[in-house]
């Protein structure tokens, strides 16, 4: 693929976006999974959220 | 028919975006991959910019994006502190360092077209300088949710800065119709239709949508993320009064 003579320009372009992009995606699904793992930890020591409690206690 | 106060809940959220999330991931993988083929193989070099209007095919999505993650915010803004909707408040902070990336890399393409273009990588013209005030209110906005330990006191701060810096969304918009500026005016929305040729419009369509599922994508993600830390913190300090109550009962 012959990008010209600016072609430094166009794929210096696309490498930073490539690698700000997969930065965010990275971060979505490891902050979600982080997230995840410290409420299983809670849960699993039995603490639970005042909102689970009353929804149990309705039935 | 679903009522605003099941969407507007949490859990509700959390079990519908985890069907939904797959699919859309699926859906922009595609798209943004038929995008990137078009942009390469289909659309031909630009009579004036040769080859590197094949920059325009990130550089546009990535300004639009910027400009649209900031409404996302400011609307969620609105929604916080009027109606004090849980999921607003998550929803502007979610998206917050999303916008910030987008409008960073806005800049940055922008400017890897601009030398060659223009002989510069950047101008102080008065469309560049307002997309820069844009990037350093995402930057206020995170700064502001990191820096109050207060959640609530942070997200009422963090709305009111966004709803009063909606202001720069319309200068940016408009500032090529009204300064002259080195930046073009608007060439795909504007009244009387795109005056781009059609081959290089579709690819630009295209990454546009692939670009724009993404954003959702990201900001759904980002979003599911921020209710569980909430969830965590709240337990932590279920914890924490626990233990300070059964200390004083001892």
């Amino acid at each position: 693929m012959d990008m010209g003579p600016h072609a430094t320009f166009i794929w210096t372009a696309y490498g930073l976006s490539a690698t700000v992009v997969s930065a965010l995606i990275l971060r979505a699904m490891l902050d979600e999974r982080r997230q995840r793992r410290a409420l299983a930890r809670l849960e699993a020591q039995g603490i639970r959220r005042r909102s689970d409690v009353a929804q149990e206690r309705r039935g | 028919m679903l009522s605003f106060a099941t969407l507007a809940n949490p859990s509700f959220f959390m079990r519908l975006t985890d069907r939904v999330l797959p699919w859309l991931a699926g859906v922009w993988i595609l798209l943004l991959a038929a995008g990137l083929y078009m942009s390469f193989f289909v659309a031909p070099a630009d009579y004036q910019q040769g080859e590197t209007v094949r920059i325009m095919f990130i550089h546009v999505p990535f300004a639009w994006l910027a400009m649209f993650c900031y409404m996302i915010i400011a609307v969620s803004s609105i929604g916080s502190l009027i109606w004090r909707h849980p999921l607003a408040d998550v929803s502007a902070k979610a998206a917050a360092p999303i916008g910030a990336a987008f409008t960073l890399l806005a800049l940055v393409t922008g400017s890897l077209w601009g030398k060659p273009m223009w002989g510069a990588y950047w101008v102080w013209d008065a469309r560049l300088t307002s997309v820069l005030v844009l990037f350093f209110l995402y930057l206020g906005l995170i700064a502001l949710w990191e820096s109050i330990e207060d959640p609530s006191r942070a997200g009422r701060a963090a709305a009111i800065l966004a709803i009063v810096g909606v202001v720069n969304i319309p200068i940016i918009k408009f500032s090529v119709d009204w300064w002259n500026t080195l930046h073009q005016p608007a060439s795909v929305m504007r009244a009387g239709g795109p005056t781009i040729h059609p081959t290089i419009l579709w690819p630009l369509l295209v990454m546009a949508v692939a670009f724009s599922l993404m954003f959702l994508w990201l900001h759904l993600k980002a979003m599911r993320a921020e209710i569980l830390r909430r969830r965590v913190e709240t337990m932590m300090m279920t914890r924490v009064s626990s233990a300070v109550a059964l200390k004083a009962a001892e």
